[in-house]
């Protein structure tokens, strides 16, 4: 056998991923096969409630063999459209696997509700009104026409009021606002100034590794009243505060000096300084931040809402778990996750908008 | 126009002088360059002519035929533009923190990218350039700013042969055209010989003037004068008076 890597000749490699593996590539429908007949042969015999795990473990494993041979085989044009199927197919296959495992009462459907039960019950959530919590998903927005003519603007206020998922969104959004911008404000100091920034570390390093979840008592003693809004748009205003404000002083400590040279070298003032040269030189780090405080403060505010809440979407979870409609709890997390992705979704917009120069 | 400069880091272990009695006269329209071993001072002593960085003794002044023209700009060896701003507006920068109106500040940056070669370019982020249009966006923008004294510290040091080679060129034919006043601090003998009207040589620790050469070399240059026997006979004798300098400073880092 000749020694992998070394051929010279013979065609060149057909991808990255496969060097050092020449010559004629192993079939690929094999491990497939075998998997196949694995899991069919396993049913008869009982195997798949004791070790339904190890069996998807094995699964894996061959259909990761069995893709990566096929993937060198397809033609150079169609290996993104085949990369692209992966990521989407497997998840699916993912899903239907949980689907038939609970389904084929190997798992306990109170615990892990199958895919197509969660659906259904996010339906029921989107478009039922919680007449014993006086609430609804969305808001009910189907209304909104009928609404106004009847009794205008207060009464559209009132339905959406009601949404657990505008609650939720309000409150990461006013604390995210309340808390990033003075925050990027004492970071951009912290970074500038010594003198601020020798005062000031030791304590905020101190409360930046305090859980501002432990503090959400105390706000609840200070604000009037301790049911309301303000203390948990305050708990997420202060989450979202220390790591936009120590991310944004490593941005301005970070920007390359040379830089700054040049900025004085070619006559800028302070003002012109901080405009031209220290935010746009800090902007990348100071959004890094700002990403970590939006996933903080959806972590917060959900387990806020867990604590004391009577709309959003943490109530949705806790609630439904309380009264053990599982399949609506894990609805609950389905749109946690959406609200999640939206937010990322959206500040990176905002990034890309921001700081052109870092587009590819 | 320098006189008795000198720069003193007071450091953990008592003060380090790193530039003495530093005397150096450059007329208008003159080339000067300056060499050293490494770690002479030639740097610090242009990072002060800059206004960089304060002299803790002498004193430098720049005659100014014109009150509105800055003082001085400079190209750094890191190129040092913004990666946050596109060619254009890098060029435009100096003429912007200026308060040049608008207008006159694009016929000036467009002019001066046009003149390093630049114009297709114009919109694009210094991301998308090599070193060598990094470093010709850098003097773009040094010239657009026109100072009276053009400081360049290395600007070539980062670049790879061939790019310094055309850059070299590029800038013997700005400065013919232009007849600016430049410091240029190079490791280059050749380098300094080729672009200079004078060569400073610089001694170790502390660094200050050892010898000044002339050189007479007839211009217009281009890389063809670095064939010639004149060229070769000058670099010699820049050798001869930096090869003992490089020796002693070679010994004290050691």
């Amino acid at each position: 056998m000749k020694p992998a890597g070394r051929a010279r000749s013979g065609p060149p490699s057909p991808a990255p991923g496969s060097a050092g593996r020449r010559g004629d590539p192993a079939a690929w429908w094999p491990p497939l096969a075998l998997a196949v007949a694995l899991n069919v042969a396993a049913w008869p015999t009982g195997l798949w409630p004791q070790l339904w795990w190890a069996l998807l473990t094995l699964d894996f494993v061959l259909l990761v063999v069995s893709a990566q041979r096929l993937e060198p085989r397809l033609p150079l044009a169609r290996r993104a459209a085949f990369r692209r199927s992966l990521a989407v197919g497997f998840p699916i296959l993912l899903l239907a696997a949980w689907e038939t495992i609970v389904r084929a009462g190997i798992l306990n459907p109170q615990w892990f509700p199958p895919p197509t039960s969660i659906a259904l019950a996010l339906w029921e959530l989107t478009v039922e009104y919680d007449r014993f919590n006086r609430t609804s998903l969305l808001g009910r927005p189907w209304l909104i026409p009928s609404v106004w003519s009847a009794s205008g603007w207060e009464g559209v206020r009132a339905l959406l009021a009601e949404s657990h998922v505008l609650a939720t969104l309000g409150r990461v959004f006013g604390g995210f606002a309340l808390g990033a911008a003075p925050g990027v404000l004492i970071g951009v100091v912290m970074g500038l100034n010594r003198t601020v920034r020798t005062m000031l570390d030791a304590t905020m390093s101190a409360v930046y590794v305090l859980p501002k979840i432990a503090i959400f008592p105390i706000l609840m003693l200070v604000f009037p009243d301790p049911f309301g809004e303000g203390p948990k748009v305050a708990v997420v205003a202060i989450s979202a505060f220390f790591l936009v404000a120590i991310n944004a002083m490593a941005g301005v400590q970070g920007i390359d000096p040379v830089l700054l040279q040049a900025g004085r070298a070619f006559g800028a003032g302070r003002r012109q300084m901080l405009v031209h040269v220290i935010l746009p030189g800090a902007l990348p780090i100071i959004f890094s931040g700002l990403r970590l405080a939006l996933g903080t403060s959806l972590i917060v505010i959900v387990a806020v809402e867990f604590i004391r809440a009577q709309v959003g979407v943490g109530f949705v979870i806790f609630y439904h778990w309380q009264v053990l409609l599982t399949d609506r709890m894990y609805a609950g997390l389905v749109v946690t996750m959406a609200l999640g992705v939206g937010l990322t979704a959206l500040l990176q917009s905002f990034e890309r908008w921001a700081m052109p120069w870092r587009r590819e | 126009m320098a006189r008795g400069v000198e720069k003193r880091f007071e450091t953990m272990h008592g003060p380090v002088d790193a530039v003495t009695g530093f005397d150096l006269d450059v007329g208008a329209g003159e080339v000067v360059c300056i060499v050293g071993p490494s770690g002479c001072g030639k740097s610090t002593f242009l990072r002060i002519l800059a206004g960089l960085d304060d002299a803790t003794g002498g004193r430098i002044e720049v005659r100014r035929d014109d009150p509105g023209k800055p003082e001085n700009a400079v190209v750094f060896q890191e190129y040092a533009i913004f990666p946050w701003k596109t060619v254009h507006d890098n060029v435009a920068f100096g003429l912007r923190m200026r308060g040049v109106p608008r207008q006159e500040r694009d016929a000036v940056a467009d002019h001066w990218i046009a003149r390093v070669g630049l114009t297709r370019f114009a919109r694009a982020y210094p991301s998308q350039l090599s070193g060598g249009m990094k470093q010709r966006v850098a003097i773009a923008r040094a010239l657009a700013y026109d100072s009276e004294l053009l400081l360049m510290d290395e600007p070539l040091g980062a670049l790879d042969a061939q790019t310094r080679l055309t850059l070299q060129e590029e800038l013997l034919r700005l400065w013919d055209e232009t007849g600016k006043t430049v410091v240029y601090v190079t490791h280059g003998l050749e380098e300094a010989v080729l672009l200079a009207d004078r060569v400073v040589v610089m001694t170790a620790h502390p660094g200050t003037v050892k010898t000044i050469l002339d050189v007479d070399l007839p211009r217009p240059r281009s890389i063809e004068t670095t064939a010639t026997a004149a060229f070769a006979a000058l670099t010699g004798r820049l050798w001869e008076a930096l090869r003992d300098e490089v020796a002693r400073a070679e010994e004290t880092l050691a």
